[in-house]
């Protein structure tokens, strides 16, 4: 076996089994499975409460009736009783909690409906909320009534306008589709702009570990840097794949066996119903170029620091790349057409996040996807090369060495002169 | 057949930090590799391994340059040591050793082997951290040695170790080199080096200032060793012609002379002073020669 896949192979099973890994993913997958089944869980709460019970005093003798009609049709948490005792009983039955509130109806000079609800606190917005509309509902059906206007009448009255949104440029996405891409793209972009983060971390936190203990000496005189470099690179990579792998097969697992109570909620309003397939192909294309591109760069500042404490503070401009690449595709998200999100999304550090975005929301010419799949391409060769050397140098420094001179000082110490 | 270092020279920018060295180790030889701190010994262990390459001249073993593809032929043992600190020692030296061309069934053998040695087996299954210091040096020291190499460097093998464990290691390098390892290394414990070889070189800023069989070193140095132990005062022997250096010791003196004839004089003056309890005649020791020689050129 070569040393590169045993470095590989070693990278990758001494993270999978590390303690940090393991509990991360429980973690990460128990949030994951809580998110999914959200909706079964409010429910296992909301159904151990009975229907709360509203004490309603009818000055009227007309109103009780077509209100909890209304009533019922609006919400099943709430029940209207008509109490027939006085006001000051009925105050003293919501106090010993018999009730949870208690209506008063009466009608006001014009004879329409009009209301006092008493209860031990009003915060309970729903519920006020509800009643509000019920009784609005009834008093626009009586005014109506009052002025003579016919059932017909009132429903054209009330009926919503008619409004038909066309994109006139061809194969341009329809509102629908646009809103279903919006959705996908969010989340797909935060994940790439997770894993980056973390992995690019992983990365440089494994380079500066192996220099600050000094076991590098002994592995760069086996190896070549640059060789260790790369297999590293892989075996974290390998790792982001396996650990997102099955954080997405556990989602869609529950989220699948959840989708009937999912339906018409949330998750239809962002499109997971059915996933466009050239989006995930891009998502994954990206996500796999800017984990390398991201990776690249942390490998080669990792190899700069001497002790494990200056990881961060060496890093800390390559997480403000990632940070504004993701800032921006996620303003672009609201308006992808804008002049400055097309011009950045060809600039490399943020080409991954960016062309990924305007390639899911847009339609494209196939070039600029591949434009842009072009540059990452040709930056993270780029940087390989020199980080390479970089990496080769710095690995054998030591020394108080966080300013960006040292790169400097590490191209010189693989220099012939 | 022969480790050989043809003038190199290496600059870090304007600085020499190695000038036209030229070396040759035979094989299965002991080499001792001396010099004051910062002489340059590091930077050519680096260059003979091929992490740094030299600005100028060739290093080559047994006529091959020496690349990652002869790294199984060679062992290493790094004067700043380093192990990864949270891994066990048995992962992590199957590991090391399988980056040297081992495979794996064969490294953990060894590996037993090495560790009942250095009666240390208890320590398989436990993290680097948790060992002591002197420990995680024989752990080291094995991951230098686990691949059986032909050429092994040894930049201060023996710093840090307390006497019995010193001797514990010693044993194991002659072992090696009776296997038919070459074994180059540097030690500021002259000592040391005197017992184990018999040619050695001193650095001093990149320059070899000796060189050559430690006999022949010591022959041609010409200064020798006087110890004199008397129930009299020794003091006016400071000035006696031929004596160089005097120091006092708890019983005596020692006297640095110029040669075996200034002894004979001494001996005469000495004759019918008092009672001579010791006189010896001595080689002059690696550890005289160092500081003459380097010492003469920090002046």
């Amino acid at each position: 076996m070569s040393k590169f896949w045993i470095i590989l192979g070693h990278t990758y099973m001494s993270k999978l089994k590390s303690k940090s890994f393991i509990v991360t993913t429980v973690i990460t997958l128990l949030i994951i499975i809580g998110l999914a089944n959200l909706t079964n869980i409010i429910e296992f709460f909301e159904k151990k409460e009975e229907a709360d019970k509203i004490a309603v005093i009818d000055e009227t003798g007309s109103l009780f009736e077509p209100l909890s009609v209304q009533f019922a049709a609006m919400n099943e948490d709430f029940e209207l009783i008509l109490y027939e005792e006085g006001e000051k009983e009925g105050e003293k039955a919501v106090e010993t909690g018999d009730f949870s509130g208690l209506l008063i109806l009466s009608f006001d000079e014009e004879n329409l409906p009009k209301a006092v609800y008493k209860a031990m606190s009003v915060s309970n917005i729903s519920s006020t909320m509800t009643i509000e509309n019920a009784l609005q509902q009834l008093k626009t059906q009586l005014a109506a009534g009052q002025i003579q206007l016919t059932q017909e009448q009132l429903a054209k009255l009330y009926e919503p306008v008619e409004m038909e949104k066309i994109a006139l440029e061809e194969n341009a996405k329809t509102a629908e589709e646009l809103n279903q891409a919006r959705g996908l793209v969010y989340v797909l972009l935060f994940v790439i702009y997770f894993a980056v983060i973390l992995y690019a971390n992983m990365i440089a936190m494994e380079v500066a570990t192996e220099k600050s203990s000094r076991v590098m000496e002994i592995l760069i005189s086996s190896v070549s840097p640059i060789k260790q470099m790369f297999a590293k690179i892989l075996g974290v990579g390998l790792l982001s794949l396996t650990q997102l792998a099955l954080l997405l097969a556990v989602g869609y697992y529950f989220v699948k066996r959840n989708l009937e109570n999912l339906e018409g909620g949330f998750f239809s309003f962002f499109g997971f119903g059915d996933v466009p397939v050239a989006t995930i192909i891009y998502a994954v294309v990206f996500f796999v170029l800017g984990y390398f591109l991201y990776a690249t760069l942390a490998a080669f500042l990792g190899s700069l620091v001497s002790r494990i404490e200056d990881v961060n503070q060496m890093i800390m401009p390559m997480t403000f790349l990632v940070v504004a690449g993701f800032l921006l595709a996620m303003f672009g998200l609201s308006n992808p057409e804008a002049g400055y999100i097309t011009v950045t999304s060809y600039i490399p550090f943020f080409t991954p996040m960016l062309m990924f975005m305007r390639v899911g929301m847009l339609n494209l010419p196939v070039w600029e996807p591949l434009a842009g799949i072009g540059i990452l391409i040709v930056t993270i060769i780029i940087l390989a090369v020199f980080g390479a050397r970089v990496y080769r140098g710095g690995v054998l420094m030591y020394g108080k060495s966080n300013s960006f001179k040292d790169i400097k000082r590490a191209l010189q110490l693989t220099k012939n002169e | 057949m022969a480790l050989k270092l043809e003038s190199i020279t290496k600059k870090f920018g304007s600085f020499t930090a190695v000038d036209n060295l030229s070396l040759t180790i035979p094989e299965k030889e002991m080499f001792g590799f001396l010099g004051a701190n910062g002489a340059g010994k590091t930077t050519t262990f680096r260059m003979i391994l091929g992490l740094l390459d030299a600005t100028n001249g060739q290093i080559s073993w047994n006529g091959r340059s020496i690349n990652y593809g002869t790294s199984h032929l060679i062992g290493y043992l790094p004067e700043e040591r380093g192990l990864y600190p949270k891994l066990k020692v048995k992962e992590q030296l199957v590991y090391l050793a399988r980056l040297r061309g081992m495979n794996k069934r064969e490294a953990a053998r060894e590996l037993n082997a090495w560790l009942e040695k250095f009666k240390i087996p208890e320590y398989a299954d436990k993290k680097v951290e948790e060992l002591s210091k002197g420990n995680q040096q024989k752990i080291q020291f094995i991951a230098a040695v686990l691949h059986k190499p032909e050429l092994l460097i040894l930049d201060e093998p023996f710093s840090g170790l307390d006497p019995v464990n010193v001797e514990l290691m010693k044993d194991a390098v002659l072992e090696l080199k009776e296997k038919g390892s070459t074994i180059v290394f540097s030690s500021h414990r002259m000592d040391h080096v005197e017992e184990l070889c018999e040619h050695v070189c001193i650095l001093q800023r990149g320059k070899t200032i000796v060189k050559g069989a430690l006999k022949e070193i010591k022959r041609s140095f010409g200064k020798k060793n006087l110890l004199i132990h008397a129930n009299f005062p020794l003091d006016f022997l400071e000035n006696f012609p031929g004596v160089v250096k005097m120091k006092k010791t708890a019983e005596g003196v020692r006297l640095q002379i110029e040669s075996e004839y200034v002894a004979e004089k001494v001996m005469n003056e000495l004759a019918g002073k008092g009672f001579i309890r010791r006189f010896v005649l001595e080689e002059p020791s690696l550890n005289d020669i160092f500081i003459e020689k380097v010492g003469a050129s920090y002046e």
